[in-house]
């Protein structure tokens, strides 16, 4: 394998890679606000590109306002997701929830399906289709696209959780619920907004990778899984880790596919993902068993 | 309160009496016959799937207004296997059991027409399928109810072999996708390349579903491949397509006949320009000679589709369907009226088997026979090469 070639793997890795982080970091989020694990993650990222390519192509809207469109309208979404599913649920178990979002999922993957229909589709490139060329590895524009809006999305989340009065208030309900309700936090409007929030995350992580992979309606199941995995290595609490843990997901699948070690051919590229879920599992329910003993 | 029960009941009598006594008044209606259908309308295989579905919808809507089969209407019950062989299975056996249908079309998919060969074989029900693998028809002795309409991949490969053995080409690379479809086009790709000077320097494959395939072809960009052969449906081609085009291949891309369908070149855009591909000929309908026999009913195809769904919407796959759907209405058509479902089945088997001769369908002429449940002759195939994001015909 030549330096191009490596260099090549590590670039497809890092644009793969970095949308798993998107829809991982909107797992955490949740979770970390809600104790809830939501498996409609992934049909968030699916709403943003398919609304993306709807409104751009069916409704004529240009581009930009377009994609922020998308964006808004899979927040609201989220928004009612959490009102009619979530909230209604009232005292319900974890469990009880976790089943719940995935009905939800199952529900706005079928709508989708029904209103849009199964074929895939590819909404336009933002900036056009000419590869470049990075040392000797070329990337497409999107996939730099894809990267950046990662890079920036945590660089902004982080930021606003711990520098904004909202986003400590996000924080402070994910560390003590019962705390944050003694000073003043409503813990139902955090979860609304962590909802929304996530939902707009997952959006623009499908706005943005839509020209570059496609979409359809039936594409939140395996981004969703493969977000989950990301958070799972973030520990659903630490948005860095889930967005080092996506990237090294992305990396590893593409390396492992590239360098062709064993029985890593590319048939099975998606196992790579899940063997990390299981190895991140063990190790942490042995670091928490480990916690209970000492204290 | 009892009062108030007896009348509402004696009410609802009468409701439901009257609708009754309407019908006999009219001349009575004869049955319908019922064929089934298994589709997949959704998942992988849904760009195939719904087109097949769409065709038989508008083939029943069209047959019942002309007053159906020899009076008969016909009713085809579609189930949708959601792309998942074990689904289809249990819908065909429902198809079978429950709903007492006289024939069977489909399944979609390669893997979902090989999971129900032996339920077919044991209720003894004829299968017309519209899957590519050659082995869902061979060897025929085990195959004696199961038919099928769309070429094989074996004839696909052949299509494409010799037009690369004449433009020179000796040393390809290959990247299938691992579903039944992918691993099948793979095997003849394998098989076949020894008689035409072909060798295969990398084999790569993807899952259905994988939005990268850019490791893979790095690997494939390092060898002395002339040329890219990807055997997948739309979705993934279309990204073969475009990751080739994103690390500057410069070789030509052929695909399978599963990219024929207008969605491939939506989803590749640019990237889809310069692949070729072998093809029924109802991509290129207005190519096609009027003195090719196949020209009518072509044509009628498409248009009938394309009045419906729109311009440019017309696919081989609902063409698979048309011409599966149609052996069963003729056959329906020459039955006799009274048969029981077990005679009714073998009768329309035996139809199919020995009385398709010279038959213009879309995907070819058929000439079924004991030994032959294809029944297709070579050249039935077109070679497409896609210019401008439209189909044309290299001849």
């Amino acid at each position: 394998m030549s330096l191009d070639q490596f260099l090549q793997y590590l670039v497809s890795g890092l644009s793969q890679g970095s949308i798993y982080a998107l829809v991982g970091l909107g797992f955490t989020l949740i979770y970390a606000v809600t104790k809830i694990i939501n498996f409609a993650q992934g049909e968030f990222v699916m709403l943003g590109g398919m609304l993306s390519f709807v409104l751009i192509r069916s409704a004529g809207i240009p581009m930009v306002p377009a994609l922020l469109l998308s964006i808004i309208i899979a927040a609201a979404i989220g928004a009612i997701m959490y009102v009619l599913a979530i909230r209604s649920a009232k005292k319900a178990s974890g469990v009880s929830l976790i089943v719940i979002t995935i009905g939800a999922a199952i529900l706005i993957r079928g709508i989708a399906g029904e209103v849009w229909g199964v074929d895939a589709v590819r909404p336009p490139f933002f900036t056009g289709n000419e590869t470049l060329s990075f040392l000797g590895a070329r990337i497409h524009p999107q996939a730099l696209w894809i990267i950046g809006t990662t890079i920036a999305i945590t660089i902004a989340l982080h930021l606003f959780l711990s520098h904004t009065m909202l986003g400590k208030a996000l924080k402070a309900c994910s560390v003590n619920p019962q705390a944050a309700t003694l000073v003043g936090i409503d813990p139902r409007a955090m979860g609304l907004i962590a909802f929304s929030l996530a939902a707009a995350l997952g959006a623009i992580g499908g706005v943005v990778m839509a020209p570059l992979t496609l979409t359809s309606y039936n594409v939140g199941v395996m981004l969703g899984l493969k977000g989950f995995v990301a958070a799972s290595i973030g520990g659903f609490t630490s948005p860095l880790a889930t967005v080092i843990g996506g990237i090294a997901v992305g990396v590893i699948e593409s390396l492992a596919v590239g360098v062709g070690w064993g029985p890593f051919t590319s048939e099975y590229k998606d196992a790579i993902a899940l063997v990390i879920l299981l190895l991140i599992l063990l190790i942490r329910s042995g670091r928490l068993a480990a916690e209970e003993r000492v204290s | 309160m009892r009062k108030w029960f007896y009348l509402l009941l004696a009410a609802l009598i009468l409701a439901a009496a009257i609708p009754l006594a309407g019908c006999s008044s009219e001349k009575a209606d004869k049955a319908a016959y019922k064929v089934g259908a298994v589709f997949s309308t959704s998942g992988g295989y849904s760009s195939l799937g719904v087109p097949e579905q769409r065709t038989v919808e508008m083939m029943v809507e069209e047959i019942n207004d002309k007053g159906g089969i020899n009076g008969h209407p016909l009713e085809v019950i579609v189930y949708n296997d959601e792309s998942d062989s074990t689904k289809t299975l249990a819908l065909t056996t429902k198809l079978i059991e429950q709903d007492q249908v006289l024939a069977i079309v489909g399944p979609t998919f390669t893997g979902g027409s090989k999971a129900i060969l032996d339920a077919v074989k044991t209720a003894e029900i004829p299968n017309i399928s519209c899957a590519a693998s050659v082995d869902i028809v061979t060897p025929v002795a085990d195959r004696y109810w199961v038919f099928k309409t769309p070429q094989t991949d074996v004839q696909a490969v052949r299509e494409i072999y010799p037009y690369l053995e004449e433009a020179g080409i000796t040393t390809i690379a290959i990247i299938t996708d691992t579903s039944s479809f992918g691993q099948g086009g793979k095997k003849y790709l394998d098989s076949e390349k020894g008689n035409y000077g072909i060798s295969i320097v990398r084999d790569e494959t993807f899952t259905t579903g994988d939005t990268n395939m850019q490791s893979q072809l790095t690997r494939i960009k390092g060898t002395s491949a002339q040329a890219v052969v990807c055997w997948a449906t739309d979705k993934e081609s279309a990204i073969v397509a475009q990751d080739m085009k994103t690390l500057g291949f410069s070789i030509p891309l052929f695909c399978s006949h599963g990219v024929a369908t207008k969605a491939f070149i939506e989803q590749a855009g640019d990237a889809a320009n310069g692949v070729i591909l072998p093809a029924g000929k109802l991509l290129v309908v207005d190519e096609v000679p009027k003195s090719d026999p196949q020209k009518k009913v072509l044509t009628e195809y498409r248009d009938d589709y394309e009045d419906i769904y729109g311009e440019g919407t017309v696919n081989t796959f609902g063409g698979h369907a048309y011409d599966a759907l149609s052996m069963i209405v003729m056959a329906l058509e020459d039955m006799d009226e009274d048969l029981s479902t077990k005679d009714a089945r073998a009768f329309i088997r035996n139809y199919v088997e020995n009385d398709i001769k010279d038959w213009p369908g879309t995907g070819g002429v058929f000439t079924m026979s004991p030994t032959d449940h294809l029944g297709m002759v070579p050249g039935s195939l077109a070679l497409i090469k896609i210019e401008e994001g439209e189909w044309t015909w290299l001849q």
